[in-house]
């Protein structure tokens, strides 16, 4: 196990540096500049790329940033909020941020889960009718449908819930958003679970422990969840990819000071800085959570952890 | 007399809602077992072999219903004697009362009625533990016991493996020690040698057939493969399109057989006595079940069916107290039909090789 899990750190840690050189490289091949601007003569744009080490050679700017980023300094904002830390732009940022879509990833995997277990369960019964109704709704309608449905109805209509995102009640501000993100995780995790649970209650080991005289809690859990399981963990990264994506909107739509909506804006303005930084930071939460869904796999299936054994 | 039964199944029909229709696979069976006897139940694949067991298991599937029957079950608690029936019998009364410490079952293809997360020990340990008031180390010494007597070396590192690291065999043994694990009174393999090769299809039936006469369990042993009755069972069951239509001792199946389809399951069976006959191939398939059946299901592909076959279902016929088969040849005003000549060469053969 031990063996397994270093193997895939290092996996992760190189990952992350190919990831980190493309990012640098695709940014810096794009067209425009921070500062096209012109107000700026040719000098003046001398001046600046000096500043901020723009005219040596590539690799030595790659190098720096890269020992940049290892201490936790992204660099200054070129043009959003003009030399100030990026570092400290973010810091709350993330936060709310990664609040709101962790929130919505375990919210999302739970409500998925029990809705993909009881459908299974009450196969071709109306509980396992509303499971598809519910898995179609939420993989064919976008995050924000849901975002301005509820930003309307319960925010806008009922008054229940803060309608723009208030940093006093940073918890109420975060419901509606959390639901709106949520929607496609439970809709992908329930259509999931229901079929990888029908196809593990029809296999011959749970006939088996059914012959033995197991049944209720202790037979779904301990025989087929944990079976299941398996192939639904495989799904639950890319969903945290469709899951940022979704966050641009709502951040948007709710007026939520995160990363997602700094994102839109330092794309907008050529901020390089700032794009890199954040871009670096979904990527790196990817890698994260693939290491996480790895290492689990590893726990819960002796396959793989015994693997590299024997 | 005192009978000595433990399983009686009196006319059991079950029928499959399917999304093409209903299947009608099992259409009423007679089936009796005594005390301490190997039962075998062979037939083509699809004839309801699987289906009649797990009826008997209480692990049919959720689209099966039971259309007609009883499955009595003598239950012996040391001092008295009960007679349950099991299809009567709830979900969860079966399993606590039944499944495991009554009756066990043993699947065809081990390399997948093992839980691949569970460790053999833990799996073998599970019924004890979930049944009696086990301590974990009592457990442990049981399971340890059983993988010693289904022939398992180096039992303790066993313990600690998972399925993907034993053979096929191997597996086989496990699922076995599993089913004794606590006690049962009757157990039933469903073709437990079929995913297996040869040689380790013999020790397994050596094995059951060891622990049947240490134990004195019943067995009803499913098979397609009448080479493998032979060996193990006392009496046969020949199955046809979810039928029972001859049983008897397994000398009266294998030197008198009275059913053409028991002929020719019989000329079918390889014969290592001989090397001048191509091996007989039964023409034709097995009748779909989606529909509704008329006369002698066997009809269409017996060249000896007589008029009546087609349009009326033959009863069975008695041909002796322990002997019977479904079919018209054997009533009086039949014409007298024999078995095939090269059938009746083999059996010869197979007599003077006992
Ligand atoms: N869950 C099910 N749904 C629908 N039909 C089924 C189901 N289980 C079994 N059947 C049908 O019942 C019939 C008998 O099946 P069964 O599994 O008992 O055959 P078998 O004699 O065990 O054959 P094999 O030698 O292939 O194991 C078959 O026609 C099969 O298609
Ligand atoms: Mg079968």
């Amino acid at each position: 196990m031990a063996q397994y899990i270093t193997k895939r750190v290092v996996m992760a840690i190189v990952t992350i540096f190919i990831i980190l050189l493309m990012l640098f490289i695709m940014l810096r091949f794009m067209p425009g500049s921070p500062f096209n601007d012109e107000k700026l003569n040719d000098t003046q744009i001398e001046q600046l790329n000096e500043k901020y080490g723009l005219n040596k050679p590539i690799q030595v700017q790659f190098f720096n940033y890269v020992i940049n980023v290892m201490k936790g300094d992204f660099g200054v904002s070129y043009s959003i909020s003009k030399d100030s830390d990026i570092s400290v732009m973010l810091n709350t940022r993330v936060k709310v941020s990664f609040r709101i879509g962790g929130q919505a990833v375990l919210l999302g995997a739970i409500i998925g889960l029990l809705l993909g277990i009881a459908a299974a369960l009450n196969h071709n019964t109306f509980a396992d009718t509303l499971c598809t109704v519910i898995s179609v709704l939420g993989v064919s309608l976008p995050s924000y449908v849901f975002g301005l449905a509820l930003a309307y109805f319960v925010g806008f209509k009922a008054g229940w819930l803060p309608l723009l995102y208030d940093e006093k009640q940073t918890f109420l501000s975060s419901v509606m958003p959390t639901i709106a993100l949520c929607m496609f995780t439970v809709a992908t995790v329930a259509r999931f679970t229901r079929s990888e649970m029908l196809e593990v209650l029809g296999s011959e080991y749970m006939l088996l422990a059914e012959s033995k005289g197991i049944y209720g809690p202790k037979l779904i859990y301990r025989h087929a969840l944990r079976n299941a399981l398996i192939p639904i963990l495989t799904v639950l990264a890319p969903l945290v990819v469709d899951l940022m994506i979704g966050s641009l909107v709502i951040e948007k739509i709710f007026a939520i000071p995160g990363i997602g909506s700094l994102m839109v804006t330092a794309i907008q303005s050529n901020d390089y800085n700032v794009t890199i930084a954040i871009a670096f930071i979904y990527s790196a939460m990817y890698i994260f959570l693939m290491l996480i869904v790895d290492i689990l796999y590893g726990i819960i299936d002796p396959r793989i952890r015994l693997s590299n054994k024997e | 007399m005192q009978d000595n039964y433990i399983l009686r199944i009196k006319d059991l029909s079950i029928d499959f809602q399917t999304t093409a229709g209903i299947v009608h696979a099992i259409r009423g069976v007679d089936i009796d077992l005594e005390r301490g006897e190997t039962m075998a139940i062979v037939g083509e694949s699809g004839s309801g072999k699987s289906v009649t067991a797990k009826a008997i298991m209480g692990i049919l599937s959720n689209n099966a219903t039971v259309r007609s029957g009883v499955v009595e079950f003598h239950m012996d608690n040391e001092t008295s004697e009960t007679v349950v029936d099991l299809l009567k019998m709830d979900k969860k009364e079966i399993r606590q009362n039944i499944n495991g410490k009554q009756i066990a079952m043993v699947f065809q293809d081990p390399m997948t009625s093992l839980n691949p997360l569970m460790t053999i020990g833990k799996q073998i340990m599970e019924g004890v533990l979930w049944h009696y008031d086990y301590t974990k180390e009592a457990a442990y010494n049981r399971a340890l016991e059983l993988l010693e007597l289904v022939g398992i070396t180096d039992a303790k590192k066993r313990m600690k493996s998972y399925p993907h690291q034993l053979s096929g065999g191997m597996r086989q043994r496990v699922v076995i020690a599993i089913a004794l694990a606590c006690n049962p009174n009757l157990l039933i393999c469903d073709e437990p040698t079929t995913a297996l090769d040869v040689t380790i299809q013999a020790k397994i039936l050596e094995l059951i057939k060891d622990i049947q006469e240490k134990t004195g369990i019943s067995v009803i042993y499913i098979t397609h493969d009448l080479g493998v009755v032979a060996k193990v069972a006392d009496k046969v069951n020949v199955m046809y399109a979810g039928k029972i239509v001859e049983k008897g001792n397994i000398d009266e199946i294998f030197y008198e057989p009275k059913h053409p389809y028991t002929w020719a399951l019989l000329s079918a069976m390889p014969d290592l006595n001989t090397n001048d006959e191509r091996l007989y191939a039964l023409p034709g398939t097995p009748p779909n079940l989606l529909q509704e059946i008329k006369g002698d299901a066997f009809a269409p592909r017996n060249e000896y069916a007589l008029k009546i076959d087609k349009r009326l279902e033959p009863p069975m016929f008695k041909v002796s107290d322990t002997h019977f088969a479904a079919t018209w040849l054997l009533h009086p005003k039949a014409p007298k039909i024999a078995m095939p000549e090269a059938l009746q060469n083999k059996i010869q053969r197979m007599r003077e090789g006992a």
